[in-house]
């Protein structure tokens, strides 16, 4: 049964993959690369990695993918044009794939004659997979875990620095400017006799 | 157990993943999302390979080490495509074969 899963859940994996990089518009990739990352997180949770399955959902397809989809649909581009050389870069690809998958083939012909590795424990010593975890991060591994939240502070500045841009010539609103205004500077009441300019 | 889910299972799709990852960047030379999304693919490879290991093995190292790759997958996503903004910017196009004309 849950062989049956596995082969169901990685065919699945590897064909949304090569939709990915075979796809011609650019959205239809991104919604290919979603539905490969979900699917690998239903492989995770299928050897009982729930936290990192959860975190492959949350991180990859609630930021990285909407990302990629912000991007794609900003930027004005011309994607056929992009897909020119698809052919003609085919065969160099294809020739490189070929190459690493024989030598995975290799790899795995190798082990295959050890005996297959049936039993799995996705949390040792601990009720789940996320205490189990938690109790690694937390304590081992924090160092780690805040170099990790460096990361994602330097990449969020980063990302803003790069992408702010100040337009000196467009007018924007100015809220203190606003409510700064004080009525003698724009209303001047004057009593005009009559028979009289200004 | 001959029929028993094993790494070596988890070890071929990731395998498989890596590979459709690096055709994918040869492929797509000049659009430079795809071969964003390509590195994605083979990061993600990279996950399931460590996850594998970390659960069939009984050692939670490895899915600490996917939780910081995860972290940089997501870092290096945020940061590329800021770049890519930024250029689309500058010149009004991305083909990756005119990003050469930034050297010196």
């Amino acid at each position: 049964m849950l062989l049956i899963a596995f082969y169901i859940l990685s065919s699945v994996v590897v064909l949304s993959a090569l939709f990915v990089i075979a796809a011609r518009n650019p959205v239809h990739s991104v919604l290919w690369l979603i539905c490969a990352f979900f699917t690998s997180a239903g492989l995770l949770v299928l050897i009982g990695a729930e936290f990192l399955a959860m975190l492959l959902v949350v991180v990859y397809v609630g930021a990285v993918a909407v990302l990629f989809l912000f991007v794609v649909m900003m930027l004005d581009v011309d994607f056929v044009e992009l897909k020119q050389g698809f052919l003609s870069y085919l065969p160099a690809g294809a020739l490189l794939g070929l190459a690493l998958l024989a030598e995975i083939a290799v790899v795995a012909v190798a082990a295959s004659s050890r005996a297959p590795s049936g039993t799995f424990d996705p949390k040792p010593g601990a009720a789940t997979n996320a205490e189990a975890l938690s109790k690694v991060i937390y304590t081992d591994n924090l160092l780690l875990f805040q170099l990790a939240g460096v990361v994602l502070l330097v990449a969020m500045i980063g990302a803003i620095v790069l992408t702010l841009r100040s337009r000196p010539h467009v007018r924007r609103q100015s809220a203190a400017q606003q409510t700064t205004r004080r009525r003698k500077d724009a209303v001047e009441l004057i009593d005009v006799k009559p028979g009289q300019g200004l | 157990m001959a029929g028993a889910l094993g790494v070596e299972h988890y070890l071929a799709v990731s395998a498989a993943l890596f590979t459709i990852g690096v055709v994918g960047i040869f492929v797509n030379r000049k659009n430079i999302i795809v071969i964003l999304m390509a590195i994605e693919l083979i990061l993600l490879s990279v996950n399931i390979n460590l996850v594998a290991f970390s659960v069939f093995n009984g050692d939670l190292a490895g899915q600490v080490f996917a939780l910081m790759v995860l972290t940089v997958a997501a870092a290096e996503a945020a940061v590329g495509l800021a770049i890519l903004v930024v250029y689309f910017r500058n010149r009004g196009e991305i083909a990756v074969e005119n990003v050469s004309v930034l050297r010196g």
